[in-house]
């Protein structure tokens, strides 16, 4: 083996130019991978801390997954029917018996509870007039489930208790209205309720929809402004362990029947598009190694071409096809083991290098340049796929030469 | 009566394909060892692929070969390459060294693959071999930086490497000059009487050849002649060959 290793090493090393550039291919490939990794892993990273953060981790919602069943149904199971002239209730809704939910939550290890109304209205300053989500809360509780007051710009969420309507706005919304600290804004409801609004705080959570379309008021005032008294259509939490966000909520729909999303699930699109991000970056990388291979391929098959004289005289002495194909497999893999070294540094250069650029983005969130996140693991894996491409690259080229017969090379050399 | 070194029964080649070639046909042959034959005839008459045959290097398509009388036509590509290994020593036209390596090393690379020696033991006997062919300063040179007679020699001795039973040497003077082969010629001599080694060398050269003991001419495939210098007449003063242990 150390034999096989000191021969292969040695057809490499008096062949540098052509081990160098098939290593350049190699070390493109992992270079690649590691800076797009650092920098997917790093947007993603930034997202999930964000949302995480900021938001709630599950929220319940006056929802059902499915609407109930029609008695007609349960009836008549194996049958058809058809219902005539029905009309969706016309109740105010929200979500049963809120509080006794709310206290049997709070009641939870580890879980934090919030109730709060959300609804839509409409906000009008001057001329301007736009659309936002509002949510009712009650500041107390509130914080315990969202870490919104650390992002307030300017004013505080306890302002909601002192002023009498007090609002708190997103940044982007208040840029939308043209409205700063102590303007007065009109909120009106769909319900008809119209209130006037001063505001009392301006956030900025890096979130675009929310510092978009998101403002906040007092619980009573909200429940006032949609005529909806005493109703509650949210269900705030938050885990100590964010990450088991799904599993709790599942657990607590399956309790209380109300539709329960973890933060997961409220943000799926999003995270559907890193999951396309992450396959775009894997082919693309993969690409680059496929080609590095042919690269890889190449140059041990060059190798074995001028070596074939060599591999009779070492089969004529005693060395067999196992031995033959050990050393090209060597040589394969140490183009791609050397490759992969030189991609570290190719890749820790590009991270350098795109941590350096600052531009501003705003996307799913603002960011004033890329945010990275490069881990030991993107290196390794990188490696792994690299060696893995070179030692399959180098396979049939080895098996080819291990399998020549020393008898007919060295009749045709003569 | 010893074991003969090789034995050949029978043993028939044929290169297949559209239109099939009979390389050898029907050789019969014993070897004792230590004898020194060379195997001569004209340009394709099949003397180098009896001495593939003979060295293991291919397979009879009819017949058996015996090595120190075991049979080895049954024998896998592993067990082959082992006895090679082992037992045999290959010299070629072209010496064939390992371009990348010197000498030295060339020397060791059969030793290394036997894994029997130390590494110390490896370069101690591989020295002592270059010195036997007063080639020490060749050790650290490579291939590229040697005489072709230089070359020659230092595969001969990387022949000798793990002490073989068996040279089996094709054309070996083929690519040399008449000096430098007789001196090639002249060591498998000295082998032969020193060491016991049997030495098979086919040759073209008829000088050469007449150096040997045993002449086997081959023609078409066929044994022609085989004929054996007589023992008696010029050497019987000389001392007993020592017989080597087979």
């Amino acid at each position: 083996m150390l034999l096989a290793l000191d021969i292969a090493l040695t057809h490499l090393r008096t062949r540098k130019r052509q081990t160098a550039v098939s290593m350049l291919g190699v070390a493109m490939g992992v270079g690649f991978a590691i800076a797009m990794a650092g920098l997917m892993d790093g947007f993603q990273s930034y997202f999930v801390s964000k949302v995480i953060d900021v938001t709630p981790h599950i929220i319940m919602k006056d929802e059902f997954r499915n609407p109930p069943v029609q008695p007609a149904a349960l009836r008549f199971s194996h049958g058809a029917f058809a219902l005539r002239g029905v009309r969706p209730r016309d109740e105010i809704r929200g979500i049963r018996r809120a509080q006794s939910i709310v206290a049997s939550l709070s009641r939870r290890e580890g879980l934090a509870v919030a109730p709060s109304l959300e609804g839509q209205v409409f906000l009008r300053y001057g001329s301007k007039d736009v659309g936002a989500s509002l949510v009712g809360i009650d500041p107390d509780r509130q914080r315990t489930v969202s870490n919104l007051e650390r992002d307030l710009t300017a004013g505080s969420l306890d302002a909601l208790k002192t002023s009498a309507n007090g609002l708190i706005v997103g940044i982007d919304l208040a840029r939308k209205l043209g409205v700063k600290m102590r303007d007065t804004v009109t909120a009106v409801s769909p319900a008809g309720v119209i209130l006037k609004m001063k505001i009392v705080g301006i956030f900025r959570t890096g979130l675009i929809n929310l510092d978009g379309s998101s403002a906040y008021a007092l619980l009573k005032k909200v429940q006032v402004l949609q005529k909806r008294t005493n109703v509650i259509n949210q269900i705030n939490m938050r885990l100590k362990n964010a990450d088991e966000a799904r599993k709790a909520a599942a657990a607590i729909e399956r309790r209380f029947r109300y539709r329960t999303e973890s933060w997961q699930e409220a943000n799926e699109g999003v995270l559907g598009v890193f999951v396309i991000q992450h396959a775009i970056m894997y082919a693309t990388t993969g690409a680059i190694l496929v080609v590095a291979c042919f690269g890889i391929f190449n140059v041990i098959s060059t190798i074995i071409f001028e070596k074939t004289r060599d591999i009779a005289i070492l089969k004529s002495m005693g060395f067999e096809e196992a031995d033959i194909r050990m050393i090209f497999l060597i040589e394969g893999i140490a183009v791609g083991i050397l490759g992969s070294l030189l991609g570290w540094a190719l890749g820790y250069a590009l991270l350098q290098l795109l941590a350096s650029v600052k531009f501003d983005v705003e996307g799913i969130v603002k960011l004033q340049g890329f945010v990275l996140n490069s881990t030991w693991v993107h290196y390794a894996v990188g490696t792994v796929a690299a060696m893995a491409s070179a030692a399959f690259a180098a396979y049939l080229p080895a098996r080819k030469a291990a399998r020549l017969r020393p008898v007919d090379i060295i009749r045709g050399a003569a | 009566m010893s074991t003969p070194v090789l034995e050949a029964r029978g043993v028939t080649r044929v290169l297949p394909g559209p239109v099939p070639v009979t390389l050898v046909r029907d050789v019969n042959l014993t070897i004792e060892q230590g004898e020194f034959v060379s195997i001569v005839g004209p340009s394709g008459s099949g003397k180098s692929s009896l001495l593939y045959l003979l060295g293991l290097l291919d397979v009879p398509s009819e017949g058996d070969l015996y090595l120190q009388g075991r049979e080895t036509s049954t024998l896998d590509d592993h067990e082959l390459a082992h006895l090679r290994l082992e037992k045999l020593g290959f010299v070629f036209q072209f010496h064939f060294l390992l371009p990348e390596f010197d000498a030295l090393t060339n020397i060791m690379v059969p030793m290394r693959r036997l894994g029997k020696m130390g590494h110390r033991a490896m370069r101690d006997h591989a020295r002592a071999l270059l010195a036997d062919f007063g080639l020490e300063e060749a050790a650290d040179k490579r291939p590229g930086q040697l005489s072709g007679g230089m070359r020659q020699r230092v595969a001969v001795a990387r022949a000798l490497a793990n002490d073989p039973l068996v040279i089996l040497a094709d054309e070996p003077t083929g690519n040399l000059d008449q000096k430098s082969g007789r001196n090639v010629f002249d060591i498998f001599e000295n082998l032969v009487d020193t060491k016991g080694t049997t030495v098979i060398a086919v040759t073209h050269d008829q000088h050469l050849a007449a150096l040997t003991q045993r002449r086997i001419t081959i023609v078409d495939g066929v044994i022609d002649t085989d004929h054996t210098v007589n023992d008696g007449s010029a050497r019987s003063d000389e001392p007993q060959r020592p017989r080597r242990e087979i």
